[in-house]
């Protein structure tokens, strides 16, 4: 009997990948079962960083919240604190300055850029290619830079408050922005050289992981996932917040639908915002950064809290139990774009200091949970290039 | 053998600090990197910060490779069973840095689903502070464990209380 | 303006399943009993509302509803976009509701994941098992009525000893 009349049949395998395994990133467990190398099942499982932040918020009052939010999506906490702020600004119906807006705008887009050239960085070193994870963490660190001169931290910053932000930006900020922005056009660039039309990386990522319009709404997908396969729906241009109208940039729309396309998406992305963070530096107003605090929902500046009785005993009306900031009964949901899709905040308020529920809408669970059928009939080698892609952010995806 | 000859080509030194030397300036960590400081463990690998000028650049995601578990971020009720099987799983010997607030202590996560500190379960070496710590504080904590490595009794690998 | 008709079809159409529908901070808000909420989801769906973008639930413990629990249904229209909430209430004695997993497949985690933090089960769910946390963790840490630092959870794990004598 010659061999190739009969097809090799292998008993089909269970393959537990994660939770701790190189490529997912943190904490993601997937129960795949192989037939040969060929993925016939994939069961994700998930909750491996379960913190329980929306309990913890039911005991946090509103600014307290906000430098829990940094923790929630750590590749981009300053989109996390905006969104917050938002949130309960709108829940306490408070109108921020022209400045803060802008503020916002800018430090949101340079996360951006941050977030992408990471998930980038990462999805090609899942696949083999160390060098563009090099260049792109340079830039990072450049980045970080910039965020420690506004926030004063890298990575937790904190920045929003409800009413407005912490401090202002530091003197020269836009120069030193502007330079960054020249350097990022310089990587970007190199990283498109490196990889575009680098045959292996096409090999490994174009048709793979390919999702449709229909299941791409179906899933609940939004952000570039939701882009590249090709429908129109950013936030910032359907339903803008915080200033986002007055700003000039493209979406960016990819038509396949795979690894490929959403790469696309995203290199392209960053210099879409390149492009919004040179506007909002030139269009910069001047005035306050924080609300009057006559109000009651704002913290006076620490200047006066040091150096005055009456600001000391303000800031204690307004951060003492019982006390300060109480927002009306009721409930408010805000979404906004984040650099994975839609992050919503649901906020409900039953009138005291802390808020009654807590609730974060995480693109990343919503990306992933198409995860499964993603992966059905593709190589095992493909998980990564999928999971990379997606740009699952573990403490965003377990809360 | 002439003087000479002896006093270029010979070294004494004791058994203890030859073995304590290569083993403090060859440490492969094995990052556990779960949330935030994960991402900032990288950044003590990437260009900046490099790790390599300590001799720990030697990355290993295998348990059975490695002789540094670096514990980066915050541990769940559904991690920890998953973090005491990777730490038996590493040979002896073996040191643990906790990385940041959160695995050191649970940071300002007190609720119902995260470990109040890994030092609760398994041992630690060198803690960390920081939310995230900043790469200088990583790289300051690898060298306050090189140098208890570096103060490390044979003597005290014989006597075993596995049991 | 769909959302206005729709409102009204609905309530032509199950008069006496629509609670109430307010309004809170510019949103419109739809309140109505569990047992029509896939027929009404399915409603909104036909009448453009291609989009759910998020399913949570609320412990109405002290906040006080209709009900104990309340399934809040986030949806968007694309096309109009406009965007509404749905609030299912669901009883304290038996909590359950019809699960819209076969409307569209977001609702597949997000349902375990109020299982997991609520106690609600979704009547037709495929696969209605706990995802955050681990399965044999008991009770349901979003309630209003579960301690914030849980049930000694955390402190139950096996204290592992160095395997050698170090200073």
């Amino acid at each position: 009997m010659k061999i190739t009349e009969k097809p090799l049949e292998t008993e089909r395998m269970v393959l537990n990948f994660g939770p701790h395994h190189p490529s997912t990133h943190g904490t993601l467990r997937i129960i795949m079962e192989l037939d040969g190398e060929t993925v016939v099942k994939a069961t994700p499982e998930i909750g491996y960083l379960h913190s329980g932040f929306e309990k913890l918020g039911e005991d946090l009052d509103f600014n307290q919240y906000i430098t829990i939010t940094d923790r929630m999506n750590y590749l981009s906490p300053l989109c996390n604190n905006v969104a917050y702020a938002l949130v309960a600004e709108k829940l306490m119906d408070i109108e921020v300055t022209k400045r803060t807006r802008y503020i916002r705008v800018l430090l949101s887009e340079l996360s951006r850029i941050a977030d992408h050239i990471l998930n980038i960085g990462m999805l090609a070193v899942d696949l083999g290619a160390l060098t563009s994870f090099l260049y792109g963490f340079r830039l990072r660190e450049d980045i970080y830079d910039l965020f420690e001169m506004a926030t004063g931290t890298r990575l937790t910053t904190s920045y929003t408050l409800v009413g407005g932000l912490m401090r202002d930006l530091p003197e020269g900020y836009g120069k030193e922005v502007n330079r960054v922005l020249v350097e990022t056009d310089k990587i970007v660039n190199d990283i498109e050289t490196l990889l575009n039309k680098n045959r292996i990386w096409q090999d490994r990522t174009k048709e793979i992981g390919v999702i449709s319009k229909e299941d791409a709404i179906s899933y609940g997908l939004s952000g570039p996932m939701a882009r590249a396969s090709g429908i129109d729906w950013d936030l910032r241009v359907k339903e803008p917040y915080s200033s986002y109208e007055d700003f000039d940039f493209d979406v960016v729309i990819a038509l396949n639908g795979d690894v490929f396309d959403r790469y696309l998406v995203r290199t392209e992305e960053i210099r879409q915002s390149m492009k919004i963070c040179r506007q909002a530096l030139e269009k910069m107003p001047s005035g306050d950064v924080i609300i009057d605090p006559g109000l009651g929902y704002s913290l006076p500046p620490k200047d006066e809290v040091y150096n005055s009785i009456e600001g000391l005993i303000y800031h204690f009306e307004v951060t003492m139990p019982n006390r300060g900031m109480m927002p009306p009964v009721g409930e408010a949901y805000v979404p906004t774009e984040s650099p994975n899709g839609e992050l919503g905040f649901y906020l409900v308020s039953d009138g005291t200091r802390t808020p009654y529920r807590v609730r974060t809408r995480p693109p990343s669970l919503m990306n992933y949970s198409i995860f499964s059928k993603l992966i059905e009939g593709h190589m095992l080698s493909d998980a990564p290039a999928i999971i990379g892609s997606i740009n699952v952010i573990a403490g965003e995806l377990d809360r | 053998m002439d003087q000479d000859y002896i006093k270029s080509n010979v070294l004494t030194t004791t058994l203890e600090s030859a073995i304590n030397w290569g083993r403090k300036h060859s440490l492969w960590p094995m990052p556990f990197g779960t949330a935030c400081c994960g991402i900032e463990f990288m950044a003590v690998l990437a260009s900046r910060t490099d790790l390599a000028r300590f001799g720990a650049e030697a990355i290993r995601f295998s348990p059975r490779q490695s002789d540094l578990l670096i514990v980066a971020g915050r541990i769940s009720i559904k991690m920890m069973p998953v973090l005491i099987r990777i730490y038996e799983q590493m040979p002896e010997p073996k040191w643990v840095i906790s990385m940041g607030a959160c695995a050191s202590s649970g940071g300002v996560f007190d609720t119902y689903s995260v470990i109040q500190g890994i030092d609760r379960f398994i041992p630690v070496d060198v803690y960390v502070p920081g939310c995230p710590p900043r790469p200088e504080g990583v790289v300051d904590g690898l060298m306050k464990l090189q140098k208890k490595v570096g103060k490390e009794k044979l003597s005290d690998y014989t006597t075993s209380n596995t049991s | 303006m769909p959302l206005a008709k729709t409102f009204s079809f609905i309530k032509d159409k199950f008069p006496e399943s629509v609670y109430d529908v307010t309004e809170s901070s510019g949103e419109q808000i739809f309140h109505i009993r569990s047992e029509v909420v896939r027929d009404v989801l399915e409603i909104f769906k036909e009448k453009g509302f291609n989009f759910l973008a998020d399913i949570t639930a609320i412990d109405n413990l002290t906040l006080g509803g209709f009900e104990r629990y309340a399934v809040v249904y986030h949806l968007l229209s694309h096309d109009s976009l406009e965007r509404v909430t749905v609030k299912a209430y669901v009883a304290e004695d038996k909590p359950s509701i019809p699960s819209v997993e076969k409307l569209w497949k977001t609702a597949d985690w997000q349902e375990r994941e109020i299982y997991d933090l609520f106690g609600i089960t979704f009547d037709g769910h495929p696969n209605m098992v706990r995802i955050m946390n681990p399965d044999d963790f008991t009770g349901h840490p979003l309630r209003k009525d579960y301690p914030r630092l849980g049930n000694k959870e955390r402190d139950d794990y096996p204290v592992i000893k160095p395997a050698f004598k170090r200073k």
